[in-house]
């Protein structure tokens, strides 16, 4: 009797997970010790709130394969009912602050159920137009009512009311570190919660109507159902995601609900993998990276994020977790070492192309801002002007050779990559032989 | 004279939508960015009017777009095929993205000054008071002549005959030595010639600018749900009924309000749910056809004219 015939036994406290899980909470604890700056803890509050919204959306698109265009409805909505919610505070009710995000949890589950009765009597491609519609119908209404969602204007509130009842445990909400610690405590949460979900009988049929739901439906499921069910308790997380943006942010516009705060949802989570339940997370960073800080450097940002989305659907469809994920199998079968020049070359280059790239569209958008700010601009600190043919002729020199050398290193990485796959394929077939 | 306004909004969106259905039926794919070539169709139509005229827009514009799409597929989104739908669908929203950013990168970020030709810019006639714009009736004899077209391409020509065989049974018409993915990547650039056209004479009957798309975009993904997913026929009656609805709900202002007090109910503003009563149709013309899309749903999920129910 060799160990790979053992019968399979349900551990949820495995080893891995509970060095992982605590690895995950430490550092959540950890780091406003490293990044003290009010920027820095900005960016990482919004990056905890962007991590339960891209994961509640994963459960909708890589769990049950359900591509929604209108996630930002439920986080949405679930800021404006957290906001009110906080206003009553105000007005002297008494619930605890930190509670708002099941709130605003509690409003996204009931507008899950709502919407989600109508738009889950479709699948795939329906199922992604339909979401658009809803979406941009409650956007729309959203300016109709300006007594519950203030119109253009929005509303406000204040997260250090009712700070003096004994329920909120001594806490204001004051100062930005309390509210990270909120953050990261439902980020935790929402984590395992989300996490052990995937595990439950509903998690994994949800997996089934995503594989093959003609299959699922065969064996007695009703898919409709799996896709109901899942998409409320998708649509709860996003409310908490929502809820905590009211207490972050101390007000919500309209804007939240918009159709390009879904897409952005769908951009990075797609972009950080859906495969992994991480990924997601990945995602969660690149989205306020790009949202936060890139758009300070740059104004084309979203040109910038649209390619190499474009390129990893093309090249990469599982994402940066499915990037690591198959680099890591490289090590395990020591063939990583074979590939460090490819890659090493693919970066050089790739970087060198990239700049000739912004380069060209940096002098592009200086074009249209001639008169304002004048024709002179660095990028990444090489000085340009986009009057002068000079500057169009080396960007285009540039990019033409980094492009170059690029394709040359990856040809010889895909060479490498294909051998390297042939070697595990075959290191593979002997393990499985040893066994048997 | 309302109703002609709204069959010549209904004939430009059945443009639009014609293209996306037979892309849709087709290839399975949903092009996300369908109104992005409509809104590249307005803006280059846009650059060729002010080098020349119009006239020359109209004609090169469909080309110019039809010859984009199609390097996009060729290049892109086949790549994407052996992925499935979803990967397929994210490949084009992507694309989504990148061309409303190149083209405020080439245009800018404000709306461009594309003109009505000045033959055109009269009225054709009258009736009672309001006039009908002569610009309206080249609108809805240009999509007229290209409904016929798209009918007599497909109905009557050897072309046709093998997109309706590969729209069916696409491996059966390979086999008989057709090249299937060159004729995908011909249906889409036609459909995308066709966005590319709408985009010409649309563009100026309303507005080119950036958000364009973004504002078409929703609403003929309604036009092809309530049509029947894969349907020309219910897409065309989707598009006149949508066009009709919102035209109308323009220049009404009916409110549940005003029914209650004429059904001799009183209502005030201390009613409850006064904000809803109090609205006007008008108001919410914006949303009627995403209203349409959710009763639609809820009473006939297969469409107008749907044949199967997924």
């Amino acid at each position: 009797m060799n160990s790979a015939l053992k019968p399979l036994q349900f551990k949820p406290l495995n080893g891995v997970r509970i060095v992982v899980w605590s690895a995950f909470a430490f550092i959540l604890l950890t780091l406003p010790v490293f990044f003290t700056s009010s920027f820095a803890m900005t960016l990482l509050c919004l990056t905890g709130i962007a991590a339960v919204a891209c994961m509640s959306y994963n459960m909708l698109l890589g769990q049950t394969g359900m591509l929604s265009f209108g996630h930002a409805v439920y986080t949405g909505l679930g800021t404006f009912v957290a906001i009110h919610a906080m206003n009553k505070i105000v007005g002297g009710w008494w619930i605890p602050m930190w509670m708002i995000p099941l709130v605003g949890g509690l409003a996204g589950l009931a507008f899950g159920a709502l919407l989600g009765y109508v738009t889950t009597r479709k699948s795939g491609t329906p199922f992604a137009m339909i979401t658009l519609g809803i979406g941009e119908l409650v956007f729309a209404s959203a300016l109709m009512f300006p007594e519950f969602f203030g119109g253009e204007a929005g509303i406000n509130s204040n997260r250090t009311a009712g700070k003096e009842m004994w329920v909120n445990l001594g806490l204001s909400f004051g100062p930005q570190l309390q509210v990270y610690y909120l953050i990261a405590i439902y980020l935790l949460v929402c984590t395992a919660a989300m996490y052990a979900f995937t595990l439950t009988p509903l998690g994994r049929i949800a997996n089934a109507v995503r594989d093959n739901a003609e299959r699922a439906e065969f064996v007695g499921y009703d898919t409709r159902l799996v896709r109901y069910l899942m998409l409320m308790a998708s649509s709860f997380f996003a409310g908490i995601a929502g809820g905590l943006t009211a207490i972050n942010v101390e007000a919500a516009t309209a804007d939240l609900l918009h159709g390009v705060r879904s897409g952005s949802y769908l951009l990075f989570t797609f972009l950080g993998g859906v495969g992994f339940f991480f990924g997601p997370i990945i995602g969660s960073v690149l989205l306020v990276f790009s949202l936060v800080v890139l758009s300070e450097y740059t104004k084309a940002w979203q040109l910038y994020v649209g390619i190499v989305f474009l390129i990893m659907v093309v090249y990469a469809p599982g994402g940066f977790s499915a990037l690591i994920m198959l680099n890591l199998r490289r090590v395990k079968y020591g063939e990583w070492r074979k590939m460090r020049w490819p890659y090493a070359g693919m970066f050089f280059f790739g970087l060198i192309a990239l700049w000739g790239f912004a380069a060209i569209v940096e002098m592009a958008y200086q074009l249209k801002v001639v008169e304002g700010s004048g024709a002179a601009l660095t990028v990444a600190g090489i000085p340009l002007n986009c009057q002068s043919l000079a500057s169009w002729l080396i960007a285009f020199a540039v990019l033409v050779v980094g492009s170059a050398g690029f394709e040359y290193w990856r040809r010889k990485f895909v060479a490498v990559w294909d051998s390297g796959e042939e070697r595990i394929a075959e290191a593979i077939k002997k393990a499985e032989a040893a066994i048997v | 004279m309302s109703v002609l306004n709204g069959v010549s909004y209904g004939l430009l969106l059945f443009m639009l939508s014609a293209g996306l259905t037979l892309i849709f039926s087709m290839m399975g794919v949903l092009n996300f960015a369908h109104a992005s070539f409509y809104m590249l169709g307005a803006y280059v139509a846009y650059q060729f009017s002010a080098w020349s005229n119009f006239w020359v827009g109209l004609l090169i514009a469909p080309i110019v777009v039809a010859v984009l799409g199609g390097l996009f597929e060729r290049f892109l989104l086949r790549k994407t095929h052996k992925f499935g739908h979803v990967p397929e669908l994210l490949v084009t929203f992507g694309l989504s993205f990148v061309v409303l950013e190149i083209v405020q990168l080439i245009w800018g970020r404000t709306s461009v000054d594309y003109p009505i030709p000045a033959s055109m810019s009269g009225s054709l006639f009258k009736v009672f008071d309001s006039t009908f714009q002569t610009y309206r009736g080249f609108m809805m004899l240009v999509a007229v002549l290209m409904l016929v077209a798209l009918y007599w391409v497909i109905k009557r020509t050897r072309i046709g005959l093998v997109i309706q065989a590969a729209l069916t049974h696409p491996d059966t018409t390979e086999a008989l030595g057709h090249n299937v993915p060159r004729v995908f990547a011909l249906v889409f650039a036609g459909g995308c010639a066709l966005a590319g056209l709408a985009g010409v004479i649309g563009g100026n009957a309303f507005i080119t600018e950036p958000g364009m798309a973004q504002s078409v975009g929703a609403i003929i993904f309604v036009v092809i749900v309530v049509g029947g997913m894969g349907s020309l026929a219910g897409a065309l009656i989707a598009s006149i009924l949508i066009g009709l609805m919102q035209t109308f709900a323009v220049g009404l202002d009916w409110s549940f309000a005003g029914a209650f007090t004429t059904l001799g109910m009183t209502i005030t503003p201390e009613t409850f749910g006064y904000p809803l009563w109090k609205l006007k149709l008008s108001q919410v013309a914006p949303i009627l056809p995403f209203l349409l899309l959710v009763v639609m749903l809820v009473v006939r999920p297969k469409g107008i004219m749907g044949t199967r129910d997924e």
